[in-house]
């Protein structure tokens, strides 16, 4: 191996890793902003709570199911005109954002509304009774109290998404999936898989452990 | 004054129709320590929920000092429970803040400022004893301790009712008469109206002036607890209460009694008053004490003993007449 080729490669490689970067971060940005307030009107609309909604839940249970449903490979495909309208391109990681941020805020979603559901009813009534409004009980009890749960959601849907974000660099989004599947697949270069793998694997565990800690630092139960 | 008048609570569960308070009337005076018991699924939370409003009624109204809060939502709603603080029986506290910050959050909720808070909470705190617990987290506290940050929070905002739903039942014996000293103190010290709720006698025996009693969702009895204690008139109340005189004697103590088995019930300042001791000196009868309890209900006497009265037959029932006048009831149950 000269020099050179090792050079355009890591070079290679440090674009792939940006760009996976940005698509992560950016959909995760939009799913916490996102998927929190969907997973809370799910919970506040569900039976025996403040703002109890039959319509407002099952539709958005059944928005969410049928986005869920959807193998992200054909999402990513559906949704290309919508995202040529918002971004104008197709093409590179920011346009692949909005698949990936579409999918993400459905599955944080999900898990934000598992998490409210392991919340003590009992702690709602309290507040209920000390005179508390509805947005008081969001902000100061569901929110602060499914803390842990949240952020373990929070790092399973960013894993999930550093997984889905290498899908979407089949559909020209970039990112180290793009570079596996070019270099690995295409060109025979199995070297650079393994090591984009590596890579991955390292990652995946960096942000499984940084999760599991800073949940457990909030956890005070 | 809390006034509940012609109250039902109706649960609706697709074709189950579960009727659990029906037609309530409450009538409970301001600074009182008003209990309601009853065995479990007797209606009794969902009639102490109703008191401000977690609960709403099917029909009939609450009342509370002369203002009809039946129909109250939104805003009127939350200021009005504002007045009415809440202990429950697993406490419910917030997990992810001190207890501080448990007893600060009522206050903030009524729009106190910073500093509003910062002097009120030491106090609550320093009330209920908990002044060294202030920044520690509710999981390392005991179900006393935790109770406490209950009933200090409940008190933030100088409510004039308490409402406490079986405050004492996850805790142990002597944590409850510790907690019940402390409900009763803070009832002298502020004037505030407590209602509690307990399916055990023995809490509302401690603590309670008055008493209604609940069975399948009807209120049966209400009266003062030592009226309920000494005299209870429904079937229901006789059962609950009953446990309270029963006295039983051993085969072999009733088989060698010499005498006349006399049972003496005691009530009001009658018991205490030296009567036993009077009769002997009257009579040349001797007594023989085999068992005997005496219970105080706010602070008020209520006894029975079974005596052995040893003696010539007619000076037996020259003691036994006498007693009689002294006494609350007295019944010769053997010779």
């Amino acid at each position: 191996m000269d020099k050179q080729y090792v050079l355009s490669l890591l070079a290679d490689l440090v674009k792939a890793f940006g760009e996976t970067f940005q698509m992560v971060g950016i959909s995760l940005a939009i799913s916490i902003a996102a998927g929190i307030p969907l997973g809370l009107l799910l919970y506040v609309t569900s039976k025996n709570l403040f703002w109890e909604n039959r319509a407002v839940n099952v539709v958005s249970g059944f928005v969410i199911n049928v986005i869920r449903s959807t193998p992200f490979v054909i999402l990513l495909v559906i949704l290309l005109p919508i995202t040529q309208k918002i971004i104008g391109t197709t093409i590179g990681p920011i346009a692949a954002s909005v698949p990936l941020a579409i999918a993400a805020t459905v599955f944080y979603a999900r898990l934000v509304q598992a998490s409210l559901c392991e919340i003590d009813r009992g702690i709602i009534e309290a507040a209920l009774s000390f005179g508390a409004s509805p947005m008081q009980i969001i902000r100061d009890v569901l929110v602060p109290e499914s803390m842990p749960g949240l952020l373990r959601g929070l790092t399973v849907t960013a894993i999930s998404l550093i997984g889905y974000s290498a899908m979407a660099g089949i559909v020209g989004g970039g990112g180290v999936g793009d570079l596996a599947i070019r270099f690995g697949y295409y060109r025979y270069q199995t070297d650079i898989m393994f090591v984009t793998v590596a890579i991955l694997i390292v990652l995946v565990q960096a942000v499984q452990m940084g999760g599991d800690a800073i949940a457990e630092k909030t956890n005070k139960k | 004054m809390v006034h509940v008048k012609d109250l039902s609570v109706t649960f609706r569960n697709g074709r189950n129709v579960l009727h659990a308070v029906r037609n309530a009337d409450l009538a409970i005076a301001d600074g009182e320590i008003f209990g309601i018991v009853g065995t479990s699924g007797a209606g009794k939370s969902t009639l102490l929920r109703t008191v401000n409003l977690l609960q709403k009624p099917s029909s009939g109204s609450i009342i509370i000092d002369g203002v009809d809060i039946t129909g109250a939502k939104g805003q009127e709603l939350r200021r009005f429970r504002l007045s009415v603080g809440m202990v429950f029986q697993h406490f419910n506290l917030l997990y992810a803040r001190t207890v501080a910050e448990n007893v600060a959050f009522p206050l903030h909720i009524a729009g106190k400022t910073k500093k509003e808070i910062d002097a009120r909470v030491p106090e609550l705190l320093d009330l209920v004893g908990l002044s060294d617990k202030s920044s520690v987290y509710p999981s390392t506290l005991s179900g006393g301790q935790k109770q406490r940050v209950g009933i200090a929070r409940a008190l933030a905002n100088n409510p004039k009712i308490l409402l406490c739903d079986e405050p004492t039942s996850a805790l142990d014996l002597e944590t409850t008469n510790a907690l019940l000293d402390l409900l009763g103190d803070i009832n002298r010290k502020l004037g505030i109206t407590i209602i509690l709720i307990s399916h055990e006698m023995a809490v509302v025996k401690k603590i309670c002036t008055k008493v209604a009693v609940m069975s399948e969702g009807k209120i049966v009895e209400t009266g003062n607890a030592y009226d309920i204690f000494a005299a209870p008139v429904h079937p229901f109340t006789r059962q609950l209460v009953e446990h309270t005189l029963d006295l039983e004697l051993p085969p072999r103590l009733l088989k060698e009694v010499k005498g006349s088995l006399v049972k003496v019930v005691y009530r009001g300042e009658k018991a205490e008053e030296p009567v036993l001791s009077d009769a002997l000196r009257k009579h040349a009868v001797h007594f023989n004490v085999l068992h005997g309890k005496i219970e105080y209900i706010n602070g008020k006497p209520l006894g029975v003993l079974l005596i052995d009265t040893i003696g010539d037959k007619e000076e037996i029932q020259k003691a036994i007449d006498y007693l009689k006048t002294r006494a609350e009831s007295v019944e010769v149950i053997h010779g």
